[in-house]
């Protein structure tokens, strides 16, 4: 491996890369507009569910029950209706995806009996939506009920306390609030950069089969080793480039905490890049088309880092088969990695499984990569 | 073309091609190729596209492993040691490969780079390449907004910038017009006389001429090899008669009979006569004419061209295959 060569492989790669349009976009425009569309478009948490009220009653206690849906933060009431058909509407236009109906015996049956139904009509069509909504909505229920309960004993005199015996109290670490966003965004930075590396690289041997300046540049001394290496050099610093970015994009503009070091980060991110960009070099090297290498590179990365790395879609309720198969996809170790450098602050050792792992990635693919290239033309 | 060297000398080989066969599945792209090209020598590849010209001079760079046969080139085995072959040589593809994206400089520094050529020579070295390419002036600009012959002689520039004892030049004139291939073979002269070893192919003729030697190749086997006067006066196999008259037809059926004529063709509006021997032709071929009721308007000896002899060469080649298959 000689420096002069190593260096003009690098160099001229710059320059390429400076005057080509497409390369530019890939580097310096998709990892923005990526951050910027997933960031705000997936969003896992519900609020402000809308929800349509029929009250038939229209009393104090009624209003008041509906208060509290107003009042939570869960739901925003969209509409009031009057009849029954019009809620039948609402939900069907899906303007609203829940519909609560007070009975006209509401308040009734409560001071009688200390008990009343309420209906609730929950838009089934997107299942997760319908239990997290139905869910809050028993909530909302319940401490309208325990409230009521509180003061019917209160009016009765029995000023006692309602003794409960057990009652969990739950805290919840890393993700204090149960933000989706932050345990959604660094886990995006994985995919954006699985993306943008492995794109950069799968056009760099090719263009020069398809353009005919490989038949020269095999012509001449430079071994395969300067010619990968030579080549690599500058996209790890626009992976850095690009990575810097996304993080920052993370940290400052969605507001992602971060706990961990950036020396860690450093280093892990390298390790990452360097399993992506020796992927897309590899295709490279395999598919002499520019087209060929740089699709191929996008199902072989952003498929498998959206779907099994644990970014979005939690492995550990994948079936079995495909969870061992996601031990198979760096982006799982790197997504691993990344939220606990950012979330509960993981230095170096604690990860060093997850590390491992990608070190032997790493080591694996620049191998197969440098295997790949041989300097002959057929 | 007085410098011709003698390139069969053991000593003096640069390249030495030893039966030399490629097979590409069940095609046969070369066959049985053997060769020498001395030291300072320019050797010229000529035959038709697809004859096999660029496959052996892929070989010989290392860029192709051949199926059989000895390959040396700067007294080093291409097969076993392609590597080591890479620092003796310049290579000019027959599709331009420089690239087109770099400007001028750039394409020439990173050559430069990649051949580790001295640092306090490359300044220098770049300067005889722009100079040598007609390029002064143009060094800031993009290699695509260059002309053809200019891409080119850039080409060569590049090629030569690690001053390599051995060139090999695939088709460097195609596709470049009249005045610049005269410029670009004056080239390829100079450097001869500085004692580099080339090897060229062309597919124009006339550019045979501009060769010390020429090898003459068609369906990968060399059919013809000598310098280009040895050529035109033994490769024909006869000498050649220039017969102009009225209607050609009857004369051309004629003559495929007359005694000592070895063949005869058409060529523009006059038909060429290849004869055993002119003296004797000129006296007998009157005579038969007149039995015949034929009047010739012109018969004469020419000397032939090389293009009378490849023309020539190569038709006879094809024939013996057609009657091999």
């Amino acid at each position: 491996m000689k420096l002069r060569r190593l260096k003009a492989i690098a160099v001229k790669e710059v320059l390429q890369i400076w005057r080509d349009p497409r390369s530019l976009m890939i580097a310096l425009l998709l990892p923005f507009t990526q951050m910027f569309m997933f960031g705000y478009g997936v969003n896992l948490d519900l609020k402000h569910i809308p929800v349509c009220t029929f009250d038939r009653e229209g009393s104090q206690a009624s209003q008041d029950l509906l208060k509290r849906f107003q009042a939570s933060l869960y739901f925003t009431i969209a509409e009031n209706v009057t009849t029954y058909p019009q809620l039948v509407a609402a939900i069907n236009r899906a303007d609203c995806r829940l519909g609560i109906i007070v009975p006209p015996d509401f308040s009734e049956r409560l001071n009688d009996t200390g008990t009343a139904p309420v209906q609730a009509i929950v838009d089934g069509t997107d299942d997760n939506t319908a239990n997290i909504a139905f869910g809050y909505a028993a909530a909302v229920v319940s401490s309208y009920s325990n409230a009521v309960q509180m003061a019917q004993l209160d009016r009765q005199g029995r000023t006692f306390q309602v003794v409960q015996p057990l009652q969990v109290q739950s805290r919840v670490w890393f993700n204090e609030d149960l933000e989706s966003r932050n345990f959604i965004i660094p886990g995006l930075v994985a995919v954006i950069m699985a993306l943008v590396g492995a794109q950069l690289t799968s056009l760099t041997i090719s263009r020069e089969w398809e353009r005919g300046t490989m038949e020269l540049l095999v012509s001449t001394p430079v071994t395969a080793g300067e010619v990968m290496f030579g080549k690599l050099i500058p996209y790890l610093l626009l992976g850095w480039l690009d990575a810097a970015f996304c993080l920052i994009i993370a940290a400052l503009w969605f507001a992602v905490p971060f706990r961990g070091t950036l020396g860690a980060l450093f280093l892990t991110t390298t390790l990452f890049l360097a399993v992506v960009l020796s992927i897309g070099y590899l295709l490279s090297v395999l598919i002499r088309s520019q087209i060929g290498a740089s699709q191929i590179a996008l199902v072989v990365t952003l498929l498998p880092a959206m779907l099994l790395s644990g970014y979005v879609f939690p492995i550990d309720q994948m079936p079995t088969f495909i969870q061992k198969l996601t031990y198979l996809m760096y982006a799982r170790y790197y997504v691993t990695i990344i939220k606990a450098i950012f979330l509960k602050g993981s230095g170096i050792a604690e990860l060093w499984a997850p590390m491992l792992f990608l070190v032997v990635y790493a080591l694996a693919v620049v191998l197969l990569a440098a295997r790949a290239f041989r300097k002959r033309l057929a | 073309m007085t410098d011709a060297v003698n390139g069969n000398g053991e000593a003096g080989a640069q390249i030495v091609v030893e039966h030399l066969v490629k097979r590409f599945g069940d095609f046969v792209a070369v066959d049985d190729v053997s060769f020498r090209v001395g030291h300072g020598e320019i050797m010229g590849f000529l035959g038709p596209n697809g004859a096999g010209k660029s496959t052996i001079i892929r070989i010989l760079c290392g860029l192709l492993r051949p199926s059989a046969g000895r390959v040396f080139v700067a007294g080093i085995d291409v097969v076993r040691d392609p590597e080591r072959v890479r620092e003796h040589i310049g290579y000019m593809s027959q599709k331009f490969s420089l690239y087109r994206d770099l400007t001028v400089e750039e394409n020439l520094r990173f050559f430069g780079g990649i051949y580790r050529v001295p640092r306090d020579e490359l300044a220098e070295r770049m300067r005889f390449a722009i100079d040598m390419a007609g390029l002064g002036g143009r060094e800031k600009a993009l290699v695509a907004t260059l002309a053809g012959g200019w891409q080119q002689r850039l080409a060569l520039g590049c090629a030569v910038l690690h001053r390599p004892p051995i060139l090999f030049l695939d088709e460097p004139t195609s596709g470049v017009e009249p005045t610049s291939r005269r410029r670009f073979w004056d080239l390829i002269h100079t450097l001869a006389a500085d004692g580099v070893t080339v090897l060229v192919s062309t597919h124009y003729m006339d550019e045979a001429e501009y060769c010390h030697r020429a090898a003459l190749i068609n369906q990968g086997r060399i059919i013809a090899l000598g310098s280009p006067d040895e050529l035109k006066r033994t490769a024909l196999g006869g000498e050649l008669l220039l017969l102009e008259c009225e209607v050609l037809g009857p004369m051309l059926a004629a003559l495929q009979q007359a005694p000592g004529v070895v063949d005869a063709s058409v060529f523009g509006n006059a038909i060429h006569v290849l004869v055993r021997d002119a003296g004797h032709s000129l006296v007998e071929l009157p005579a038969y004419f007149e039995q015949k009721s034929l009047r010739p308007s012109r018969l004469e000896r020419i000397h032939p061209s090389l293009e009378d002899v490849f023309v020539r060469l190569i038709a006879a080649d094809m024939a013996r295959g057609r009657q091999a298959a």
